[in-house]
Formats: C-alpha cells, structure tokens, sequence
C-alpha cells in the first residue's frame, strides 16, 4: 500500500495535475454555485476537455470538479438559500438563517472547515477501504456483477426519485434501451439503427450527459424563469461579515464533524444512496445528540446543524468511489459520469484497476487529499470574489451553457446529426423534469446497460438458458435478495401511502 | 374522467416500449443463434417487456403525487426560441464553420433572452469564440473545420 500511496503522490502532485485540480475545483465551485447546475452537469461539461488528457489526468480534474461543485451548492445555499445541488439541501437550513443574521462569512467558512474535514476523514477511509474490498471483489463473478448492478440501479430508483419509484424505474428502462442501440458487442449485429450509419457505434455517453444535464438544465431554467418561486435573491457582498471562528463555534463544529464524516462514508459506499440522503441523515442524527438548548436552536442559525450536513455530503462523496473504482460499478449519478469517462479513456474500473492501472486507482485517492487543501486554501479567502459568480444573469449563463454543451458534442465528432440528437434528447428531457421523472436513474441505466448486458450474457451461457445462476451461488443470492427486499419496501411505502 | 399528465406520459413510454419491442423482433440474429440461450434479441426483449409492464403498472395504480405543473408561469416562448436557435446553430455549423455560426448563434440567444447591453452581447460573441478557437489550435491543438475563417485567410 505504501508503494502505491508514493505512486499516486507521484502522479498527484506533478506540476500538471495540481494546475487541473486547481482548475477543477475553481469551475467546480463556480458551476456549483449557480442553481440548478449541479455536479453532474459540471463534470459533463468537462468530459469533451478530458478526453484531450491522460487517464489520471482526466479523472484527477474531474473529481477536483466533483469536490468544488459540492462546495460550491453549499455557497449559493448559505448566501441565497438557493442549494445548486441537492446534497447542500440540508446546509441552507442553518446556513442561510446564519447569514441572515450578518454572520454569511463565518457560516461560510464553518461549510469550508466542514467540508475540508469530511473530505480528508472519508479519503483516510477510501485508503484503507478501497484496496481491501478490491481483493475481496476478486471473488466476484458474472452472475454477482449482473445482481450488483440490478441492486445499483434499483437503489438509485429508490433514493433518487422522492417517492416516485415507477417513473424512477421507467427512466431506467428508457436509458437501459437508449444503450442497447448500435452494434451488439459480441456479435456485431447492429440494433435499433434504423440505416443510419450514425448510430452504427450507438449513442455517445457524453452527448447524452450533455443533453439529459447540461442542456436540459439550461432549457428548464429558462422554462422556468417566469416563476417567481424561482427568483434567485440578490445579495449584498458587503455583509458577508468576518470569517474568523471564536473558540465555542470552534468546539462545537469539532464535535460535529467526526460523527457526521463516518455517517456520511458510510452512506456515500451503498448504491443509490449518496451526497443528498448522507446531509439530511446527518442533520437529524446531529439533532438527536445535541443538549436541549442547542436543539431549539436547529433552523435559526446552529453551527451543529450546518456543520453535519456539510462533513457528511463531502465524506459521501469520498465514499461514493469505493463501489466505483472497487466494483466498477457506480453508486451515484455522478459517478456514473465519471465510469462514463473512464470508459471512454479505455480504461475499465473493477477489482483489477487496483492490479493493472495503479497510478490510477492511487493518484485519484491522492488528488482528493490535494483537491481538499485547495479548495480551502483556494476558496475560503476568495469566497467574496467568487459569490459575484451568484449575479450573473441567466440572459448571458443559459446561452453559454447551450454554448458549452453543442461544442462538446461537436468537437467529438465533428457532425451536426450529433448536434441535433442532443437537441432532441435534451427537449424531451426537460419534458419529462417538468413532471418530476428523474434523470440520474437514466444516466446509471445507460452507463450500465453494455456491462449489465455481457455480465447476464456470461450468466445465461453458463446456466444454459436458466435464471437459476440468481440463486446458484449464496453471493448472487443474498445481493439479488436485497434487491427483492428494496422493492418489496417500495411497493409496501406505495400501499401505506 | 381526467387523465392526469403524468398517466399519459407513461402511456406513451408504453407504446414506446411495444414499438422497441417490434423493432426487437425485426433485429435478425445469425441461425447458429437463433437458438442459443442468449443472442442480440435477448437483453431488449427483457427491456421492452420491463417498460411495458412499469408503464401499465403507473396507469393502473392509483397516483401517489400527482405532478402540479403551472404551465401559466413556464415561458415557452423563449424557450422555443433558444431549441430553434440551437437546431439552426445545428445547420449552419458545418458550411459557415464554426467561428461565424458560434458567434451568431451566442449573440442572438442573449437577444431572445431579452439582454440588450449591446457591448456585452459583443464582447461575449465573437470576441469569446475566437479566444475559445484560440485555446483549441494553439494550446489543445484541436482542429476545427472553418471555412469563413478559410476564405479570410485567417486559418489554413
């Protein structure tokens, strides 16, 4: 392990990778910031650029954008209780009232400790974690794989749809579909083309990230901007205040933050579950611990009940890479972008990453200690010159977005069918957000769909047609089981309801 | 009887499902497969009948929370304006090149959206896209077809 911790230093910390997750966590924090981007949508925007990189290189400034686009939503949640991402829902309950009250710059600077703090514990936990349950993914086979990613996505369903479990699993069917066109992998018989030879090799990872995020977060917002639910609230950069800790605030946020990063490891390691869902449960777990003048003091301002959230969305994230760099298989929306990406560099994240890429599985571990020094060194003084990103108006951001998303596409293929087919997927995308159908199960189905198809190939060849393999082993069955007992839990919700 | 939106959308990912399921019969597998436990048809036949069944199953059951849409406060003009702007930025970019239809296509989209800060609009169009083109050639070493740029004389 030492070997390999010297390995991705190495890599890490040349002068190259450290300019790109600076970079990373500077356009992180700034698309963060604005609301309704969120991280998926920074990191598809950055996927075109990458492409132009070595593989650790890529990665490097993608997680640095990962890392600063969560901060970020926790800046335009504290400021204009705005959160620019769902995982920084839970930082505005205390963090605006905070700043309401003139102390924005010290609940500013309680985010940033918190989220530096979450970020470094859980990254010691991915260290020791990672290579660990590498070797234990060894023993995994194809029918495993296969019941994984059936858990994976079903979860995501179960988390990310707010009560909307069938629409959540429709968008898994549409995007598994969307994968299955083009040549069929093993046999080259190409599907659902339609003659067109544009399709021959399927539909790109990135233009639909692009379409389903980036393009359709600029329509929706500019669908939207008539209502007035949505008026983003100015402020004044004048009353951020000073962002010094007296010893109390201190105290307190030390208390907070140990708890809250191994809740939120914890929670970003399972499937589907995540930034959003680690923020609010650490928030009510803080609830449950304080005294009961703290406990009043929940909702108007708490340093507990905005430093838990903050730890445990950026411990979440930390953990959300065990099952991808570990298992190959994305937890999150977001890191199923990145599988997207790595895809795309040829590279196939899995227990044997760890074995044949090291300065990859290594060196991501590393840059997320660097990107966590730099986003606080980075974004704790220039907070006041950054929040100006919060007044831009959307007649000059939505154009350049769109700007943004086409010429991603277009640089990857130099064809306009491209274009359009991002056009066409985005409208029907912003369609479908309207009526709260959830994108990121669609975005894990598509990334999934080629693995999840080759893994039940395996299985199904093995068994001879039968779908015992489900069962066969205790492995399959127990995870095959937990999937069961998801959506047994979902319907029993739908029913009680 | 209402038909809420939602149920009709799921009607539609029905028919969607049926007709992925009829282009799944017309895909035609080699004959030493036709028979083999797993083939090109098999995974999206699984996927078709999965669609059908989740959509029939959103229709039949009762709605838990309908979505509220106020189509009053949505302003579809504009948005109308940037996806025809984005298709014809679609069209042209290939024989105007990249250069000239970027910059158009940024200068009229910030005219939809109501700005009229002439200099921004400006300096955010074609100055922008040719320091973007600038950081493509010069430092990603990114090629981009133009031939405006071509008859300039301003690239080769």
């Amino acid at each position: 392990m030492i070997e390999g911790i010297l390995i991705g230093l190495q890599t890490a910390l040349s002068l190259k990778n450290i300019l790109m997750v600076m970079m990373g966590c500077f356009f992180g924090t700034i698309i963060g910031m604005l609301p309704g981007l969120g991280p998926m949508t920074a990191i598809a925007l950055m996927i075109p650029i990458t492409y132009g990189f070595e593989p650790a290189t890529g990665l490097i400034l993608m997680a640095g954008v990962y890392y600063g686009a969560v901060f970020g939503g926790s800046t335009s949640s504290i400021l204009i209780n705005a959160p620019g991402v769902p995982g920084t829902v839970a930082t505005a309950f205390d963090g605006y009232p905070m700043a309401q009250q003139g102390k924005a710059g010290k609940a500013l600077a309680i985010a940033a400790y918190s989220s530096f703090a979450g970020g470094t514990i859980s990254a010691i936990f991915l260290l020791f974690a990672a290579p660990s349950l590498s070797k234990v993914s060894l023993a995994f086979r194809s029918p495993d794989y296969f019941a994984l990613m059936v858990l994976g996505l079903t979860a995501v369903s179960a988390f990310s749809s707010k009560g909307q479990f069938l629409k959540a699993m429709m968008m898994v069917t549409l995007g598994l579909m969307l994968a299955t066109v083009g040549q069929d992998s093993l046999s080259d018989i190409t599907r659902f083309t339609f003659n067109n030879m544009n399709l021959t090799d399927g539909i790109s990872f990135v233009l639909v990230v692009m379409a389903t995020f980036a393009m359709s977060e600029a329509l929706t917002i500019i669908l939207k901007g008539k209502d007035p639910s949505r008026a983003t609230k100015q402020i004044s950069l004048s009353q951020l205040g000073s962002i010094k800790l007296d010893k109390d605030e201190r105290n307190k946020m030390l208390k907070s933050i140990p708890r809250s990063s191994v809740l939120g490891f914890l929670i970003g390691v399972l499937p589907g579950a995540g930034a959003t869902i680690a923020s609010f449960l650490a928030y009510g777990m803080e609830r449950n611990y304080v005294n009961e003048d703290e406990k009043k003091k929940f909702g108007k301002g708490s340093v507990h009940g905005l430093a838990a959230p903050e730890t445990a969305n950026n411990a979440a994230c930390s953990g959300s890479f065990v099952p991808l760099l570990t298992l190959g298989i994305p937890g999150s929306g977001t890191t199923a972008v990145m599988l997207g990406a790595l895809l795309g560099f040829g590279i196939q994240p899995g227990p044997r990453l760890y074995m044949t890429n090291p300065e990859i599985f290594w060196s991501v571990i590393m840059s997320m200690y660097i990107g966590m020094v730099i986003l606080l060194i980075l974004n704790l003084p220039l907070i006041p010159y950054i929040a100006r990103v919060l007044a831009t108006p959307k007649n000059f951001l939505i154009p350049l977005i769109l700007f943004f998303s086409v010429t991603g596409i277009y640089l990857m293929s130099f064809n306009n069918f491209d274009i359009f087919l991002m056009i066409g997927i985005a409208v029907v995308a912003t369609f479908l957000r309207l009526y709260n159908f959830p994108m990121a199960p669609l975005i894990l189905a598509f990334v999934l769909g080629g693995l999840i198809e080759e893994n039940l190939r395996r299985s199904l060849l093995i068994s001879d047609g039968s779908f015992s393999f489900l069962w066969d082993r205790p492995l399959t069955a127990i995870i095959f089981g937990g999937t069961i007992l998801l959506i047994t839990w979902q319907i029993y919700k739908g029913f009680k309801k | 009887m209402r038909i809420s939106t939602d149920k009709i959308i799921s009607l539609l990912f029905f028919i969607l499902s049926a007709l992925y399921l009829y282009q799944t019969y017309q895909i035609r597998v080699f004959s030493f497969d036709e028979n083999a436990p797993f083939n090109a048809k098999t995974f999206p036949t699984f996927i078709a009948y999965l669609g059908m069944f989740l959509s029939m199953l959103y229709v039949v059951l009762p709605e838990r929370i309908p979505s509220k849409v106020d189509h009053k406060v949505l302003d579809y003009k504009s948005t109308l304006f940037l996806i025809v702007i984005a298709t014809i930025y679609g069209f042209i970019i290939l024989r105007a090149g990249f250069f000239l239809s970027t910059s158009i296509f940024l200068f009229f989209s910030y005219y939809f959206l109501g700005e009229r800060r002439w200099i921004w609009m400006f300096v955010l169009s074609f100055p922008f896209v040719a320091l973007f083109m600038f950081l493509l050639h010069g430092l990603l070493d990114i090629y981009l077809r133009d031939p405006f740029l071509k008859m300039l004389g301003i690239i080769g």
